[in-house]
């Protein structure tokens, strides 16, 4: 990363630091600071699609580390969020837990079952994988779906608003200051996996994975610990959004979702930290963009009947997808870094 | 003069096949300690398979391989890595979406023992233990004088200069024994010779063990105590380069009749 004329790194620990100047310090403070300040004036609309950014924010952090940085093509990742978000209701509702504890149960239950469908990678890669990890998404709504006595099968289970000091955090007001921490601790802790030993392990991996073997990387270790964090992640979006909407349905963790999660990651850019936050957030936006639009469209042309929206969404989202891959295949996170070291450097070229 | 060092790498009747094809048969050969051995032949003789049968990639049918005496056969390849055995690929194999100083950290992963929990929260001895690795591999950078492509993301890189990364990565597991496959192919004379300067500074600082896969018959000469020829997947010859530089068997593998 280039830095402005006039600033040098004297010790490798400055070197290595995420925050460099005064003046990124600045910028996050303020930052954040807006972050926390954003439910005094928005709306109950507008902090509701926030919730939903800082859960799928979490999810595609994870999803990240599975295949942005890993390399291992997840298709069901919304049945690991499934897991988490069941996880944590039966926990809740069967067990009578509090919301602290289920939810990090609820990102080990999705690690688990990441393991258990991560195990086909130690001899398929690539594309062939995809279409295991297919087979969770059905594998998992099916056992979902059979097991009535404890999910409610078909039908939506309620989940508790979690409790804090005994008071109740189930407005959008106060949700939003449960979710959005969230979702900034898991960016703090991704972007730290990534840099760190473990992060070089799995891009290494995708890499060159011969070449990673012969570096004393162990393959089989690394890809389960991947699929185990990758899947932690997944689970804890799911307990947070569970517990967000209070209650649950089996239509929230569809395949199509495991393919919005996938969208927004290449859309954000693979393998990058500031991926996911961009990708959610423009994915989300644009969805509701679509929603909104529909019906005055569908209004003013009535040929194309009300069910125009939904197919809209689909219609678009492939376009973008198709888009990004031809003109963007990095992301909006390799614009942004391109765009900062433009604004570093100016008016110099380099 | 051989007798009495040790062997670090001993291979014993090592024999590969591919379905009906014999890729090598019965190849022995010892490498003892501190030495710079080279392994040639013409192309197809098996050099490569040789390499890949020490480190793992290819399990051999039959014979057995010793390395400090003990039988590393049955071991995965991670496992070899971290008992000390080093490579470098005929195709560079770098981490193309890494940079050079990442390339080369990742390399450190057998000293390093990541952790995701400490990773993940980076405070404290998991910072220190970056930096103390960071120092490590900063050493290797100057050593091989690649300082300017530091932070350069490897997949750019000319291709000189990806070799020469590959070598440092391999530096950074501080093996005891080092296998090059081709570090100078597809080079000019002049990057022949700065990876030749390299790969002898490395043979006499860091006091390991060299085998050499190598095409350059003159360079070869130069720079091995001593040389392996393979042809047709055998052993020909094995002896000092000035007893092979005569080898009737040797200038008829590589001449012909």
């Amino acid at each position: 990363m280039p830095l402005p004329s006039g600033i040098y790194n004297v010790t490798y620990k400055e070197d290595m630091a995420i925050l460099r100047t005064w003046c990124h310090w600045v910028w996050l403070i303020a930052f954040l600071a807006f972050l926390a300040l954003i439910p005094a004036f928005a709306t109950r609309s507008q902090l509701n699609t926030l919730i939903t950014i800082a859960c799928s924010v979490i999810a595609v952090h994870g999803l990240n580390l599975l295949t942005g940085y890993c390399g291992q093509i997840s298709m069901g990742h919304s049945a690991f969020v499934a897991v988490g978000a069941y996880t944590s209701a039966i926990f809740c509702n069967n067990l009578g837990f509090s919301f602290w504890i289920a939810m990090p149960l609820a990102g080990l239950s999705a690690g688990l079952a990441g393991l258990v469908f991560g195990g086909p990678s130690l001899r398929v890669k690539g594309f062939y994988l995809a279409i295991t990890t297919l087979g969770a998404q059905f594998i998992i709504l099916f056992v979902i779906i059979h097991l009535p006595s404890l999910t409610g099968g078909v039908r939506s289970l309620d989940v508790p608003p979690p409790s804090l000091f005994g008071y109740l955090i189930e407005t959008d007001y106060s949700y939003y200051y449960l979710a959005m921490p969230m979702a900034v601790i898991t960016t703090y802790l991704v972007k730290n996996i990534s840099r760190t030993g473990v992060g070089r392990a799995f891009v290494a991996i995708r890499d060159n994975d011969l070449a990673a073997e012969g570096m004393g990387i162990a393959l089989f270790y690394n890809k389960m610990l991947a699929f185990f964090l990758g899947c932690f992640f997944a689970g804890i979006s799911g307990s947070v959004y569970a517990h967000y909407l209070q209650t649950i349905n089996i239509e929230y963790f569809t395949l199509m979702d495991s393919i919005w999660y996938l969208a927004m990651l290449i859309v954000g850019g693979l393998g990058q930290t500031m991926g996911p936050i961009f990708g959610v957030i423009f994915m989300v936006v644009l969805r509701n963009l679509i929603m909104e639009t529909a019906p005055l469209i569908s209004r003013a042309v009535p040929v194309l009947g009300i069910e125009f929206g939904a197919a809209m969404s689909l219609v678009v989202l492939g376009l973008v997808i198709m888009f990004f891959l031809v003109f963007e295949p990095r992301g909006l996170a390799h614009r942004w870094e391109i765009i900062k070291t433009k604004f570093r450097l100016y008016p110099f070229p380099y | 003069m051989e007798n009495n060092r040790k062997a670090v790498l001993e291979l014993s009747q090592l024999t590969l096949s591919f379905g009906g094809l014999k890729a090598l048969t019965e190849v022995s050969f010892s490498l003892f300690e501190r030495e710079l051995l080279a392994v040639i032949g013409p192309n197809g003789a098996g050099k490569t398979s040789v390499l890949n049968c020490i480190t793992g990639y290819y399990h051999p049918q039959e014979g057995d391989i010793l390395y400090d005496g003990r039988s590393i056969i049955r071991l995965p390849v991670h496992r070899r890595a971290a008992l000390g055995l080093a490579r470098t690929f005929q195709n560079v194999a770098l981490f193309d979406g890494l940079t050079t100083l990442e390339n080369i950290i990742a390399a450190r992963h057998i000293q390093l023992k990541p952790n995701p929990l400490t990773g993940a929260l980076y405070f404290g001895p998991e910072l220190k233990k970056e930096i103390s690795h960071r120092r490590v591999v900063e050493d290797i950078i100057d050593f091989l004088e690649i300082q300017s492509i530091r932070k350069k993301v490897v997949g750019n890189l000319p291709y000189g200069q990806r070799k020469r990364v590959e070598l440092g990565r391999a530096l950074a597991m501080e093996p005891k024994v080092l296998l090059l496959d081709e570090p100078m192919a597809g080079m000019n004379p002049e990057e022949k010779e700065d990876m030749a300067r390299f790969i002898i500074d490395v043979f006499e600082e860091k006091e390991i063990s060299i085998v050499l896969v190598e095409h350059d018959m003159e360079l070869v000469m130069d720079i091995s105590d001593r040389i392996v020829v393979l042809d047709w997947g055998r052993v020909i010859a094995d002896g000092p380069p000035q007893e092979i530089a005569v080898d009737p068997k040797v200038i008829r593998a590589y001449l012909g009749d």
